[in-house]
């Protein structure tokens, strides 16, 4: 394996990693609610084509697109369409005490569905079949800091990257010292492992699940803007990458054991591990598909770890997955 | 001593559904003082405190707090008014520390600072004498330290009317005294305190005052120097009542399970029962009086094998139509499904009715399916027979349902009783248990449910019968055996003995090395 061989591998498990780690970060919010939201790759894919299609019409209607508008734009639609479909998750499984299973998994599939549509209707409306290109907008995406990404293998490994890498980062330690470290994200850990002691404890348990569930959306949409303005450079394509990265971004969450901060190594680690292949000579197309099992086997064997060491920190929120009500009598 | 009381209740009523729970209660209490609460099980103390603490909200009556008059509607308001209550069923985050459970939702300015509520932590321990550590996890916690965790939390949000909620309940004697050294301290500094309870020796102990209630109805309070335990009992269990149960004299009694030695620990280690010896005679009633959570359940369920039982206790067993010469079989380390087999039958009433013996969304006919589900041929259940025992249920006990396969769930209380009780029955046992099989009944269903453990009675049967009104157990058992902490605290003749008698045995908690 050459130097240049493994620069374009960690490179490539970077770029896979943030995917990824934007839905795990945000899953882990909602998660610390106690809400078991499997809707993620449904709303990775909210926020890919939300981001796309506002990007796609701003870029369509004005010849010369300005890179700030195109950025917020987008930014904001994937944000707040990836945030509703945390509200409709929110006000089915909270207000409504729909199961939480069955709702995440519907909205994995309304998701898929809403996102695959509109991006057929881009692509018809752009000329055709893979043709819809928000080059201006995925530009500001991919930039990256002049002079730093020059400065040999350091600046290719580390400054090589568009402003949504580093931003994911940010995110992930902001939430770990929100949660760690603040009275309100002692709250809303305190909801989702014991909804009825912060109930008592006077703390609004309905509004902290909708508000960590709605903005935890919101960031795992973050993951699909990503993936369709830096990842795949500003285009659409109906293969399903983003479900399969979706559930990726839910077992990172097992992974990282409800820690924000172990999600930024160990989104890398996946990116690593599913790109490995790449590495390794004389591979088939059969063999390459083994390969790319491996996150998820790590995570199985994570799993089994954390069970057999049974740390209380590790194990998931005590009431995850469970529908809090008052007890009338 | 100051004359405003800390807590005025004026003529505070109620009802749950058709239930009084509590019916024009009157009463004070004052700063400086332990004042006791105490009355039998579903006499309405927790009721008329939760009132205090905001959990419920009385349909009658006023409360005032230092004389003026206050709407308490949330534990916010108690808190804003300085009450506290500290439940029985712990409130805490096991895997928060005990500075972060202390703290959990109090809105202060600023950023979470735990170093200075550590601090603030140390301090109130240090004025009462606890002994906490702040950065303990709760899950490392034993259960006396998860109280003062509690405690502490409610004392941290300034407090000074303290409410416990039969605190002592789940302690050691050595905690207790603990507990009580604290409560002093806090009395002394002024703080108005009430204790739940219905262990007199405890009420003697700590108290300064007793207040009784009995069935939802406040008796009145004495100083507890003027007082004696006899005239507590007195007051807490009333005169007899009559009730005609029907109750034929014994027939042709033999042991047909003699319990040895029987030692039961539940799963966080607390010892539930201790060497528990008795023996059930076939043609009889026995009844078991305790207070709740004496260890009845605890009996029932390693009887029917539910529960892991201490090595060196004995069950034997025999079954109708053995003789006193046979020597029947052990039932300890069998499985809860050859105990069964062998003909002792469990109808245990669980508090939510359906949780632990029918599944609330099948029919009565799928209820009966689970006893007999093992008897059909080859891969199919036998869905005629049970039908059948299901339509001979709803028939011989008046069962009140659409059909045999309405969901049990949608039955009215005193209708699941009687599918869960009958079905037992069906099972032609040797050994019938029972819990609370009246609990929420009516009076014309219950005298149903009384009638039939009298039929099984005559059928030879050794009826457990666990209750928890005095009044029943004395007009339908034979005998009464009482538990109180887990141990036998005496077997009385219910044809002969009072209710004074056993309520006396019921709250007499003999401590480590005593005699009975």
């Amino acid at each position: 394996m050459t130097l240049a061989q493994l620069i374009r591998l960690l490179q490539s498990s970077v770029c896979f990693g943030t995917v990824i780690m934007y839905g795990s970060i945000g899953e882990i919010l909602t998660e610390k609610s106690g809400n078991l939201n499997l809707g993620v790759p449904g709303i990775m894919y909210l926020g890919g084509i939300s981001g796309l299609a506002a990007s796609f019409f701003y870029e369509f209607n004005n010849p010369a697109p300005s890179p700030v508008i195109c950025l917020l734009v987008s930014f904001v639609a994937a944000f707040l369409a990836a945030a509703l479909g945390g509200l409709l998750y929110s006000f089915l499984t909270i207000t409504l005490r729909a199961n939480q299973n069955v709702t995440g998994l519907t909205l994995t599939i309304f998701g898929g569905g809403v996102a695959n549509f509109f991006g057929g209707s881009l692509n018809t409306m752009a000329g055709g079949v893979g043709q819809i290109s928000v080059a201006a907008t995925s530009a500001v995406y991919r930039a990256t800091i002049p002079g730093l990404s020059g400065l040999g293998t350091v600046g290719a490994l580390l400054f090589n990257y568009g402003f949504m890498v580093y931003l994911a980062i940010v995110v992930a330690i902001v939430m770990h010292w929100f949660l760690n470290r603040t009275r309100k994200g002692l709250n809303l850990r305190a909801v989702g492992e014991n909804p009825a002691t912060a109930d008592a404890a006077g703390i609004n348990v309905t509004r902290y699940k909708y508000l960590a569930t709605c903005v935890g959306a919101g960031i795992s949409g973050l993951g699909g803007l990503y993936y369709t303005m830096d990842y795949i450079k500003g285009t659409w394509a109906n293969d399903g990458t983003i479900e399969s990265l979706g559930w990726l971004a839910v077992a990172l969450v097992i992974f990282a054991t409800w820690r924000s901060v172990n999600a930024i190594w160990g989104s890398y680690l996946f990116g690593l591990l599913f790109w490995v292949y790449l590495v390794i000579p004389d591979l088939g197309r059969d063999s390459i598909e083994l390969f790319k099992m491996l996150p998820y086997l790590v995570t199985i064997a994570v799993l089994i770890g954390i069970s057999l060491r049974k740390k209380r920190e590790n194990q998931p929120p005590a009431s995850l997955g469970l529908p809090y009500f008052r007890e009338e009598r | 001593m100051e004359t405003v009381a800390a807590v005025q209740l004026k003529n505070i009523t109620k009802r749950f559904g058709k239930v009084v729970a509590n019916d024009r209660i009157s009463m004070e209490i004052r700063r400086g003082e332990i004042l006791s609460l105490l009355g039998e099980n579903g006499s309405g103390k927790t009721t008329l405190m939760n009132m205090l603490a905001g959990i419920y909200f009385p349909d009658e009556g006023e409360i005032f707090v230092n004389g003026a008059p206050v709407t308490i509607t949330s534990p916010k308001d108690a808190f804003t008014c300085g009450i506290g209550m500290i439940h029985q069923h712990f409130k805490l985050v096991d895997v928060f520390t005990a500075a972060e459970n202390i703290v959990l939702g109090l809105e202060d300015e600023g950023r979470l600072d735990l170093k200075a509520a550590a601090s603030r932590i140390s301090d109130i321990c240090q004025k009462y004498g606890f002994v906490i550590d702040p950065n303990k996890k709760v899950y490392d916690m034993s259960v006396s330290e998860k109280q003062t965790v509690e405690i502490v939390k409610v004392l941290y949000r300034g407090a000074d009317i303290l409410i416990l909620d039969e605190p002592t309940a789940v302690l050691t004697p050595q905690e207790t005294d603990r507990l009580f050294d604290v409560m002093r301290n806090m009395k002394a500094d002024g703080k108005a305190m009430v204790i739940i309870t219905h262990k007199l020796h405890e009420v003697m102990d700590v108290s300064d005052r007793v207040a009784v209630l009995r069935k939802g109805q406040y008796i009145g309070d004495v100083a507890t120097c003027d007082t004696s335990p006899q005239k507590l009992t007195d007051m807490m269990v009333g005169h007899a009542v009559t009730l005609n149960i029907n109750r034929p004299d014994p027939k042709d009694p033999i042991p047909r399970l003699e319990v040895r030695d029987l030692t039961v620990y539940d799963a966080m280690g607390v010892k539930r029962l201790d060497k528990v010896t008795f023996t059930a005679m076939g043609g009889e009633i026995l009844g078991i009086a305790g207070i709740a959570g004496s260890g009845q359940k605890e009996l029932l369920e390693s009887i029917a094998g539910l529960q892991p039982i201490s090595p060196g206790a004995s069950i034997r067993y025999r079954p109708i139509g053995h003789t006193e010469e046979q020597t029947g079989t052990e039932l300890v380390g069998k499985t809860p499904l050859q105990i069964k087999q062998a003909g002792v039958s469990l109808a245990f009433v669980p508090e939510d009715r359906l949780g632990m013996g029918l599944v609330g969304s099948l029919g009565m006919t799928g209820n009966m399916l689970l006893r007999s589900y093992r008897k059909g041929r080859g891969a199919f259940t036998d869905r005629k027979a049970p039908k059948q025992l299901a339509e001979n249920v709803m028939e011989q006990l008046e069962v009140v349902t659409p059909s045999v396969s309405f969901p049990v769930r949608r039955l009215s209380g005193g209708n699941v009783q009687k599918v869960l009780v009958g079905r037992e029955i069906a099972q032609e046992p040797s050994v019938l248990m029972t819990a609370y099989a009246v609990r929420g009944l009516d009076i014309n269903t219950s005298y149903t449910i009384y009638n039939l453990l009298t039929e099984q009675k005559m059928k030879g049967v050794a009826v457990v019968y666990v209750g928890e009104d005095l009044d029943v157990l004395l007009e339908l058992c034979d005998r009464i055996l009482v538990l109180c902490g887990g141990q036998v605290s005496g077997v009385v003749d219910a044809r002969t003995t009072t209710k004074e008698e056993v309520g006396l045995l019921m709250t007499r908690f003999k401590k480590e090395g005593e005699k009975a």
